[in-house]
């Protein structure tokens, strides 16, 4: 491979497998075999990527005091009061977490794992009201994110989170919830066709008592447990939980469904059935491990071919977080980073459904669209957001006690600022616009790209007009 | 042929275009209610689970009294419709539309299985799904997917927001968001927009940077289109100064000024009333009330009603038993209000709620949302609803 091409082919890799690259660093990665840029992303992980934004002690006291509001029958204006606190702080600590991933995807300097927990995030796709439990899974699809697939699965199914979210503390011997048992087989493992109703029905039977307790741990309870022999994929047994997640890994749909979902994320919005069964098959024979099947995607000839650079529509996070690493973006008011994602639609923590976000072509209609061509020169030129997306659903009781008659003003300012001394100082001497538009952009310029960009004299000016076109919403 | 049917004809034969061709410019000269030969619907969606018992009160079922100690509406502040079921006070300026019969009441809408949780209640009425399965794709999108002969422009659907739901979102085709056509007609074109829509067309292709430059392309031509044919109407009613209502009064300007949009989406929100629900739901249906007053009687003056129809729901009803902080819980099935002015069947469409039985405390449906919104793809939009519903639902005779 020679330079040219080591040079286009490790911005697609770090497009796709991380958030972009910075123009030396990719200089530099592209002077040696193109081998050790995919290992550069597998380096071991450095210590502290978890997030820590709420403390376990801080949720253990919420939690007792909830357990004695919760418990008496006439609340005092005191009570009321305190309940109303524990509502306002965890709706701040849910902003605050969400802020604190998005910086970290902004500062990383592991962009593959961070890419990998955003994958997670969308596969085991869960809301909570909680921050202390979305922290946690949170931190479980991020310490798993290329490690074992069976891990992270039996983690992310005893999580508080998805015990809550999917209905599974209400699953009990007698009166099974079907809930998770069919999210978990149609969403999260086989997908649909390969599985019956008679299937989810008796799994369901195999997750009685899986729960979690007031210290937000799983906590198997044997009482409610239904320990009568089950009928599963045709076998007959006294199954647990456990041997239900076992026998869905031994099917070798569950990697097809997982490396098709891969494919769809990192490759390409239509899936080739024959990179898929290649994944697969090696997916399943290195029992699950992640970080070979990711090693195995990102070596293969076909990931750099053309059909596969620069046609897929970023994410509004991918969109977001790669305009702010690529010109260090401080954000003074990060809360604006919520603001963007709500109105891009991506909010984090807050995915449509349990079937997570549908990516590809839906991201994009006439709104979002204006809207992210209008984004890159209100953050980098600290302009004003003239846009107020939807309200949560979730947030509907807040807006029913404070909506005033009046609406509120719409404009805000974005408050953020681009290091442009050093997004400049980064690029060649001598780089000519169309040059730094190239860099920019994944899909080839042609000459209406280079002929709008070529009347412009500062390259700042430049980076401003490439990232608000339409060819910047890809990578 | 009749000329109603040929301006019909001839207008699809422009459809994607965005040029109207030399024969059709005669027809611009035409009086603003000839140009509009488009049945429209206007979606309301009322967001946060709208108190449906608190809406249209049973007032002639001890059951409510009794469930509801604290927050019932008193018997003779009811504004009473018949034996049984009467408007919420707060309701008073939906009375005027009552008596002319242009409103109609579906009592008990909902589904199988219902979800209490907002965001999926909300997903399924918004992508026509079952409770256990999820669809990407909205229902009016998907009726913008069936390319029917009534559906073709970009601007076939419009919601009067900043940002687009997903009720409007199809497979291949999507509905424009825009809170005021100036605004987008002004971003559209600026320098750098303009220069991006005109200066390529190689990009046309089916891949994804084609995808997003023909959407880029359909908004800046819709844009044009709105703005152009919007500001030939001069709006002459007056509305309550609220959001809603504005949002209701930019719908009535397009209307009447004959855009050839067929749907259009706007919200109200803040049902979510756990605490002390009766001051905050009362000033919302006002608010309500009030807005869709001033758009009926605006459509009504300027001969618009009868072409047009228009459905209120909420993602569900709340629990028949109030709580204990003066408030209501989420629910299961709630009414749905139609306007227009061709409604077939006017006032209360069914029985009023059954109070005596309940499922676990909830009502339970007599009619799929589903079914209400089959008979407006099929009697008002002209298309099969099995095609647009993923399979075939009753039509029911409100229209």
């Amino acid at each position: 491979m020679d330079r040219k091409d080591n040079f286009v082919n490790i911005k697609h890799l770090y497009n796709r497998a991380g958030f972009g690259i910075s123009y030396p660093d990719l200089h530099q990665l592209s002077r040696k075999r193109w081998s050790k840029a995919v290992d550069k992303l597998f380096m071991p992980i450095q210590l502290g990527a978890e997030l820590h934004t709420v403390t376990v002690e801080e949720f253990k006291a919420q939690q007792l005091l909830l357990a004695s509001l919760n418990g008496k029958k006439e609340q005092t204006p005191e009570e009321k009061q305190q309940r109303e606190e524990i509502t306002k702080t965890r709706n701040e600590k849910n902003r605050d977490l969400n802020i604190n991933w998005v910086q970290q995807m902004i500062a990383t300097e592991n962009p593959l794992l961070e890419k990998m927990t955003l994958f997670w995030h969308g596969h085991f796709s869960c809301r909570s009201n909680n921050p202390f439990y979305d922290q946690q899974l949170n931190n479980i699809q991020r310490d798993n994110a290329l490690g074992n697939f069976r891990t992270l699965l039996m983690e992310v199914s005893k999580s508080p989170a998805m015990l809550d979210y999917l209905n599974n503390q209400q699953n009990r011997k007698g009166h099974p919830n079907e809930n998770f048992s069919r999210e978990l087989m149609e969403l999260f493992t086989l997908g649909r066709g390969n599985y019956t109703e008679a299937d989810v029905k008796e799994a369901a039977r195999s997750f009685t008592g899986w729960a979690y307790n007031k210290n937000s741990e799983f906590e198997f309870n044997p009482k409610v447990h239904d320990d009568q022999p089950k009928v599963f994929f045709g076998q007959t047994g006294a199954f647990t939980g456990e041997d239900i997640i076992d026998k869905i890994l031994q099917k070798t749909e569950t990697a097809t469904f997982i490396c098709r979902k891969l494919y769809v994320f990192f490759v390409n919005d239509t899936p080739d059935p024959h990179h898929i069964q290649e994944l697969a098959g090696y997916f399943y024979d290195q029992k699950y491990d992640i970080s070979a099947v990711m090693k195995k995607m990102f070596t293969a000839d076909w990931f750099y071919h053309p059909e596969n650079m620069g046609n897929k529509i970023k994410s509004p996070v991918e969109f977001l977080v790669g305009l702010s690493r690529e010109f260090k973006v401080t954000y003074n008011k990060p809360q604006i980073l919520i603001q963007l994602q709500s109105s891009l639609g991506q909010y984090l923590f807050n995915p449509p459904n349990v079937a997570g976000w549908p990516g590809g072509r839906n991201w994009i209609d006439s709104s979002s669209l204006m809207l992210r061509m209008k984004i890159p020169s209100l953050v980098l030129n600290d302009g004003i957001l003239d846009f107020e997306g939807k309200a949560d659903p979730e947030d509907e009781a807040v807006i029913a006690l404070n909506r005033k008659a009046k609406p509120k003003p719409v404009k805000s300012y974005i408050n953020a600022q681009a290091n442009w001394d050093q997004f400049l100082a980064s690029l060649p001497k001598d780089m000519k616009q169309a040059e730094l538009a190239a860099f920019l952009l994944e899909p080839a310029i042609g000459k209406k790209i280079s002929d709008l960009v070529d009347r412009n004299t500062h390259l700042k000016n430049t980076a401003i007009a490439v990232t608000s076109m339409p060819e910047y919403q890809l990578c | 042929m009749e000329r109603r049917d040929f301006l019909r004809n001839a207008a699809f034969a422009a459809a994607g275009t965005f040029v109207v061709p030399a024969f059709m410019k005669p027809f611009e000269a035409l009086a603003l209610d000839e140009l509009s030969l488009y049945k429209n619907l206007v979606v309301v969606q009322l967001s946060g689970g709208n108190d449906g018992l608190n809406t249209v009160v049973p007032f002639g079922n001890d059951i409510y009294y009794q469930m509801r100690k604290n927050i019932a509406i008193p018997k003779d502040e009811v504004i009473k419709l018949n034996d049984m079921q009467g408007l919420n006070p707060n309701l008073n300026c939906l009375r005027e539309l009552y008596d002319q019969g242009w409103m109609s009441i579906i009592n008990d809408v909902g589904y199988p299985n219902p979800d209490r949780s907002h965001f999926r209640s909300m997903d399924i009425w918004q992508t026509a799904s079952d409770a256990n399965q999820y669809l990407s794709t909205g229902w009016i999108g998907r009726y913008l997917d069936s390319n029917c002969e009534t559906c073709k422009f970009p601007y076939t659907a419009i919601e009067v927001d900043d940002s687009l739901s997903l009720a409007m979102k199809g497979a291949g085709k999507k509905g424009i968001a825009l809170k005021d056509p100036a605004t987008l007609f002004r971003n559209t074109n600026e320098p750098f927009f303009r220069e991006m829509v005109n200066s390529d067309k190689e990009h046309l292709d089916e891949d994804n940077l084609g995808y997003l430059y023909k959407t880029m392309i359909e908004t800046s031509s819709s844009a044009s289109y709105i703005q152009n044919t919007s500001k030939l109407y001069h709006p002459n009613y007056t509305y309550p100064a609220t959001a809603f209502s504005n949002q209701l009064k930019t719908v009535a300007n397009f209307i009447c000024s004959g855009l050839k949009t067929r749907v259009y989406y706007v919200s109200l929100s803040g049902f979510d009333t756990h605490v002390n629900q009766n001051n905050q739901q009362g000033r919302l249906l006002q608010q309500y009330a009030e807005g869709m007053n001033a758009f009926i009687k605006d459509l009504k003056q300027n001969n618009k009603l009868d072409d047009t129809l228009v459905i209120s729901f909420s993602e569900f009803g709340r629990r028949v038993a109030q709580n204990a902080s003066n408030g209501t819980d989420h629910g299961t099935a709630n009414n749905m209000f139609v306007f227009g002015g061709k409604l077939k069947k006017q006032g209360i469409f069914n029985p009023a709620p059954n109070l005596a039985n309940l499922d676990n405390g909830d009502l339970k449906y007599q009619i799929d949302f589903r079914e209400v919104y089959g008979t407006i793809l099929d009697k008002w939009l002209d298309v099969n609803n099995g095609q647009v519903l993923n399979k075939r639902f009753n039509t029911l005779d409100f229209i």
